[in-house]
């Protein structure tokens, strides 16, 4: 997993709520078995017409120039549906760092962690507030000191992170490593139990 | 202070916990399937690993599997090439795996609960979101990423942040023509998608109670419709009727012990929730959705609520987005609107009592012209059962079409989909867009009510059919 420590960037704008991990990528997407290559079918059905690459929908962010960035912002309740990693997979094979939105799938933000994508709850009058500013502004987001600012007008608010996902993300450690180091714990744990 | 049924498996699976951090929960049962695990594989491998604890690891070919001609090598060279990878995942890790061909090869969550391996008191994970089914039997059960398959394949174990508990009471007789599936979309049209995240939920109360086994995995099942971790039923005599005698089912001097353990799981009267809800059995009603995510459902006899009655501008444009993807107005009732398709399958509600429920309906009565009828048993062993109790000809009699196993149009990764444009009435357990095919539109609902419009070739309010 890639260290993450801050993003500076543009954001492209999603308002919809209750995105699910079946837009995020479509299920039959799902039939590799590698983690490669997902980026160019995120969002697939919201993104094309007919599934036709030729025919971008015009009304969809991801096919608006003016937008650009590798944060995504949207609506509440992002991630939610099925537990497929995929859709973390996608978005970062797309090139999102990190998703900001009111409220997010349990298993979508463990699945983000995991790869490194930082899921940034902010409050629902924040998230309007990004909303509402032009494609050109920028947002700060500092994984040390968990806050959020909106580059032109200083607005900051500071967002949730678990101490360890913290120095996780901040060093690039995955919790498989953790967990392989625990593996004595986890014997003892075993015959305590049998 | 009491403890909850949850607190009481949680405590017993934690190896450690990280201070100001996840917990280190060790599981007992992980269940695999074809989609989720190849990445995981390769992961162990890359690392150089063995898989901790193999058998307690096991694995069945579903999401992808066609529900016809199985014997026939698979067609879609995709599906073929997963499949075969988990083949090949399990012989060289020394996992146990059902797959196409063998007897007990069916849908993860069907085969788990049918097979007596998911039993009170454990720890279960799949990835996969379904898998809160399991915890019908008292367990902590819940889906997982990738990345946790691949913990789980290292270490046996997740690291896993404790979710807060919520307490879904009901009480009290359901209507005829009311089922386990019209609770929980009851339920998740009441609190909303999201209104359980960030909680594990326990269902209780005397109508939970009174339901079969079948029943209660149905409702949770689909506890991450709402955002729920998971959802649990404590065991009881009903529980250890269903388990005593399967096949991996502990015997003899075992089951006894275990009996004395499983006893104990409950919730202690004392024990406090983070959230408790309270539901009238009677005052639910055969339930359908209309729009595109689970939350969105009403009675049968409902109308689709006015856009302009929802005050919040998110969930407005939400239920907008919704309604025209539909192709439904608000205001509207569903009631009579013609169905082209009826599926009645998924980890929802493809078991041996869906399925009686359904047969008991069509018994002598035949489908719409208009309707294309699919039921897909949710394993190998349903699907014998089915034909041991004479169901396939009530079935092919009334025009039914049945199918092999297989997760089929639940997610239409096989070729089960159903067309853009086209309704169908579905037993699973999403209705978002596209889940059923590029453009297709879903309406879930209990077996009872698909059963009904198969009939009819309309919505219908399947009591007029039972009066």
């Amino acid at each position: 997993m890639q260290a993450l420590k801050e993003i500076h960037s543009s954001f492209v704008p999603l308002p919809a709520e209750n995105v699910d991990t079946d837009q995020i990528i479509p299920a039959r997407f799902l039939k590799a078995t590698t983690r490669d290559g997902f980026g160019k079918n995120l969002f697939r059905d919201w993104r094309y017409e007919n599934d036709d690459e030729t025919r971008p929908k015009a009304d969809f962010v991801l096919n608006q120039l003016q937008f650009s960035g590798t944060i995504l912002v949207a609506g509440k309740n992002f991630g939610c549906g099925s537990s497929r990693e995929h859709a973390a997979w996608a978005l970062l094979d797309y090139g999102f760092k990190a998703v900001v939105s009111s409220f997010f799938a349990d298993i979508f933000k463990n699945n983000a962690l995991n790869n490194g994508v930082l899921p940034v709850i902010v409050s629902e009058s924040f998230l309007q507030k990004i909303f509402s500013l032009s494609p050109a502004d920028a947002l700060q987001i500092d994984v040390a000191a968990q806050t959020i600012t909106i580059e032109k007008t200083g607005e900051q608010e500071s967002f949730e992170l678990n101490p360890y996902k913290k120095t996780c993300l901040l060093n690039g450690y995955d919790d498989i490593d953790f967990l392989i180091s625990r593996k004595s714990a986890i014997e003892q744990f075993e015959s305590a139990k049998a | 202070m009491g403890k909850t049924l949850f607190d009481k498996i949680w405590d017993a699976h934690v190896v450690e916990k990280i201070e100001d951090g996840p917990s280190v929960l060790y599981i007992d049962r992980h269940f695999i399937h074809e989609v989720t695990s190849p990445q995981a594989f390769k992961g162990i491998e890359k690392r150089g690993l063995s898989l901790f604890r193999p058998k307690q690891t096991i694995a069945t070919a579903d999401h992808n599997v066609p529900t016809l001609n199985q014997h026939l090598p698979i067609k879609d060279q995709l599906s073929k090439m997963q499949v075969d990878q988990l083949i090949e995942n399990c012989e060289k890790h020394g996992v146990e795996l059902y797959g196409l061909g063998h007897p007990y090869q069916g849908i993860v969550h069907v085969i788990g609960p049918e097979l007596g391996i998911t039993q009170p008191g454990m720890t279960i994970v799949c990835g996969d979101s379904h898998t809160s089914t399991h915890g019908a039997f008292g367990t902590i059960a819940f889906g997982i990423g990738t990345s946790e398959v691949e913990m789980v394949f290292a270490s046996q174990c997740v690291l896993q942040t404790k979710p807060k508990t919520m307490r879904i009471n009901i009480e009290g007789a359901l209507q005829p023509g009311v089922v386990s599936k019209d609770i929980i979309l009851y339920i998740i049209a009441k609190i909303s998608a999201s209104g359980a995240t960030g909680y594990f939920v326990e269902y209780a109360g005397s109508t939970i109670r009174g339901l079969s086994m079948e029943a209660r995995m149905t409702i949770c099942n689909m506890s991450i419709e709402m955002g729920a971790r998971g959802g649990m039923i404590a065991p009881d005599q009903v529980t250890f009727d269903y388990l005593k005698g399967r096949v991996y089912a502990p015997k003899g001097n075992a089951w006894e012990q275990k009996m004395a353990e499983w006893k104990d799981l409950y919730s202690d009267a004392d024990a406090v929730f983070d959230t408790e809800l309270h539901i009238d059995a009677s005052e639910i009603e055969p339930m359908i959705t209309y729009g595109t995510n689970p939350g969105l459902g009403i009675p049968v006899q409902a109308h689709i609520p006015l856009l302009e009655s929802i005050a919040n501008e998110g969930e407005r444009k939400n239920m907008e987005q919704a309604l025209r993807y539909m192709d439904l107005q608000s205001g509207a009732s569903l009631l009579g609107m013609p169905v082209q398709h009826v599926f009645i399958g998924s980890c929802t509600n493809s078991r041996i009592e869906d399925l009686r429920l359904v047969a008991n309906l069509v018994k002598g009565r035949k489908k719409h012209d208009s309707v294309k009828v699919m039921i897909v048993p949710g394993s190998q062993q349903v699907a014998k059962q089915v034909h041991a109790e004479g169901l396939d000809k009530i079935f092919t009699e009334a025009g039914f079409q049945i199918r092999q196993a297989g997760c089929s149009a639940c997610l239409g990764m096989n070729e089960d989909k159903v067309p853009a444009g086209e309704y169908c009435i579905s037993t699973s357990n999403r209705n978002f867009e596209g889940r059923q095919g590029a453009g297709a539109r879903t309406l879930l609902a209990s077996p009872l009510t698909a059963a009904a419009a198969a009939i009819t070739g309309v919505v219908t309010d399947v009591r007029e059919l039972i009066k």
